[in-house]
């Protein structure tokens, strides 16, 4: 067993570092206030690569393995989660489905301006009346002879407005269940596709999330994504990747949380000494150092795991599970260690105790995991007995 | 247009540096080592001036096992080639031994300019250009920041005290680079892929017709007797207000004159 990263994983830990405190620390405070959604970073991130970088290079891409796409996660997220989950989304839930369930033609049509950044991705999944249970969909697709035509309204949709390419799940027929679903690349760049107002979020306010009426919304015959009726399968197996993202993501706040944390307790002073010579407050740290490590340690098992031949659900689900819990506790801690000033906007620990909030719920809520991990373990004990 | 981009690899400016057991070297448990941001200047401008020139840029490292990391960075960055000259842990800080050494590994290459950084950050002797230089026999222009380079001949701005000196010169010759030269770009994923399966040479001081264990002895031209940390900063002085403003003004007034005497 090897933690130590190798000479690409961190060169693109320190590149990423690099550009997150260069470009994105300037202006996350400000993007927080305003919302707006920063496109030249995103330029910037395409020609760098960091927007498809699973992508091998024939379809334009980097080739870049998983641990190096979740610790480019976690530096963006550090300084800027909003930004962290656009390019997530955009690598995981978008690039990668097409990589890995899209045919030759499909990956030589959209990879290469994904991955170069000319076009930002997205995923639509989620409805108004399905969330969690997401094989309730409704959103209906029909065959109309030389395209499909989609129908239905999509929630939550993140990139929304601002991205290009969707891979969107529908159904023929509800009453099929799972076994009517399936997934298309869907170009929002068209009439049929109509984004709705941004969402009124509580944090993350940078990244662009709205409801998307698809009201006619045509999709070329040959960008159906995988056989007809195995559409939830692409959803599910994408889930089981892109959740690490998620995870990383939660990684990179708690992380920069500590680091607020510890500056602020360096400094103020309170009963004579700086807040961290008071033992309550040093341990508090101890224990947020120790719990993102864990965290740390299980995502990059859960890495390793998605390298294995057969399925890591389970894995996946765990560090998902563990990491944004352990950083809505980490964050939560780390203001409360900066007592009222915490509570002001003045301070970057405010904004990451909204931004963290999403990480329990988006991408599978923590219940949601919870059913993952122990249908799994049921699963365990059956063959087992 | 070929280049020669001359790097050394430093702690990263943000390490907290402890001296080692020894009292001469700073301990290096802990320490992150990057490339001297000035040697990004000046792989910036080589970069650039074969983007637009054509040619190929090669970076060269007299240093320990460690400083690969420095040369695949370049490489990540967009040189072609990397050369390390192992060595330097006990000729460190000297710059004449370190010039002796560089001289000798680029003399037989093609190179129309070789570019420095000004000072490597850390020992800070901005020595090595010059001295480069002189082996080399060639012209030099330190602290520079702007560069035209046409055929054959260069014009370059360099920082003086007060100004800046418009300097002309025929090429080839060594350009030392100082901040504001250029904005250093990332390592594109492409590039840092691309970086691996670029050649490092690997190359012995001894290879070189040069005897280190000399270069660190009997021809040294430094050596530390001692390191000392700075003495730590005194805690500020805050003058209250709250109460007084003006018998506060007039306290800073007289501090400002007649203890800091800065006015
Ligand atoms: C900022 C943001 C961005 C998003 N981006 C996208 C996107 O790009 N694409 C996309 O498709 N979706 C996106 N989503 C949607 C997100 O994935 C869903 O919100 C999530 O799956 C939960 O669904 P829901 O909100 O409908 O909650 P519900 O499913 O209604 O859940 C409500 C609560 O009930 C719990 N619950 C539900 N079922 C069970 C059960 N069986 N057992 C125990 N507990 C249960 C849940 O855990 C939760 O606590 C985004 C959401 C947000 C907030």
């Amino acid at each position: 067993m090897d933690f130590a990263l190798d000479d690409q994983q961190r060169m693109v830990q320190e590149m990423v570092r690099s550009f997150a405190e260069d470009r994105l620390r300037p202006g996350a405070a400000e993007r927080d206030r305003t919302g707006e959604f920063p496109h030249e970073i995103f330029e910037e991130m395409g020609e760098l690569g960091l927007l498809g970088m699973f992508v091998p290079e024939e379809y334009g891409g980097a080739g870049m393995d998983l641990l190096s796409y979740l610790l480019a996660v976690e530096e963006l997220a550090r300084v800027d989660a909003s930004v962290a989950v656009g390019m997530s989304v955009t690598n995981s839930v978008c690039c990668y489905p097409i990589l890995t369930f899209g045919t030759e033609e499909q990956k030589r049509r959209y990879l290469p301006e994904l991955a170069s950044g000319r076009a930002i991705g997205g995923f639509m999944l989620t409805e108004p009346h399905a969330g969690s249970d997401a094989a309730s969909l409704k959103t209906r697709y029909r065959d109309a002879g030389d395209h499909w035509v989609l129908d239905g309204s999509k929630a939550w949709i993140t990139n929304a407005g601002v991205g290009r390419y969707f891979v969107c799940l529908a159904t023929r027929e509800p009453e099929l269940g799972v076994r009517g679903i399936s997934a298309f690349i869907l170009d929002a760049d068209q009439d049929g596709v109509i984004v709705d107002r941004p969402e009124a979020k509580m944090g993350l306010k940078s990244s662009r999330t709205a409801m998307v009426t698809l009201d006619g919304a045509r999709v070329p015959k040959d960008a159906m994504l995988g056989e007809e009726g195995r559409g939830f399968r692409v959803a599910l197996g994408t889930l089981d990747h892109s959740r690490l993202g998620i995870a990383a993501q939660a990684v990179g706040i708690a992380q920069a949380a500590l680091e607020e944390a510890l500056r602020y307790a360096s400094e103020r002073q309170q009963f004579g000494r700086p807040l961290i010579g008071h033992q309550a407050i040093a341990f508090r740290l101890a224990e947020m150092d120790t719990e993102i490590a864990a965290a740390r340690a299980l995502l990059w098992h859960a890495a390793w795991a998605a390298g294995q031949p057969g399925r890591h659900s389970r894995e996946s689900a765990r560090a998902k599970l563990y990491a944004s819990e352990m950083a809505n506790r980490v964050v939560g801690q780390a203001l409360q260690v900066h007592g009222g000033y915490g509570y002001s906007r003045e301070y970057t620990i405010e904004r990451l105790y909204r931004d963290v909030r999403v990480t329990t719920i988006y991408e599978g809520t923590s219940e949601v995991q919870k059913l993952v991990i122990s249908r799994a373990l049921a699963e365990l004990a059956g063959t087992l007995a | 247009m070929n280049c020669i981009v001359c790097m050394t690899h430093v702690p990263d400016t943000a390490s907290i540096i402890k001296i080692g057991p020894d009292g001469k070297h700073i301990d290096e448990s802990g320490i992150k080592w990057i490339v001297s941001p000035y040697d990004e200047y000046a792989l910036e401008a080589a970069l650039q001036l074969v983007e637009a020139q054509g040619g190929e840029v090669t970076v060269v490292c007299y240093g320990p096992a460690r400083a690969e990391a420095g040369l695949r960075e370049c490489l990540a960055r967009g040189a072609h080639k990397a050369v390390h000259v192992v060595g330097g842990e006990e000729t460190l800080g000297d710059s004449m031994a370190i010039a002796k050494v560089l001289a000798a590994a680029v003399k037989d290459r093609e190179y129309d300019v070789v570019l420095c950084g000004v000072k490597g950050v850390g020992t800070d002797n901005s020595q090595v250009p010059q001295m480069l230089a002189e082996l080399l026999d060639l012209p030099h222009v330190t602290n520079v920041t702007k560069l035209d380079v046409a055929e054959g001949t260069f014009t370059a701005e360099r920082e003086v005290e007060g100004g800046v000196e418009v300097v002309e010169s025929p090429l080839p010759a060594v350009v030392a680079a100082t901040k504001g030269l250029n904005e250093p770009r990332y390592a594109s994923l492409k590039g840092i892929m691309a970086a691996k399966r670029k050649p490092v040479e690997k190359v012995e001081v001894s290879a070189l017709g040069l005897d280190e264990a000399a270069l660190a002895g009997a021809e040294a031209t430094y050596s530390v007797r001692a390191l000392e940390l700075p003495p730590a900063k005194e805690a500020g002085k805050v003058i209250q207000g709250e109460d007084d403003p003006k018998a506060a003004a007039a306290e800073l007034a007289r501090l400002l004159r007649d203890e800091a005497k800065v006015i």
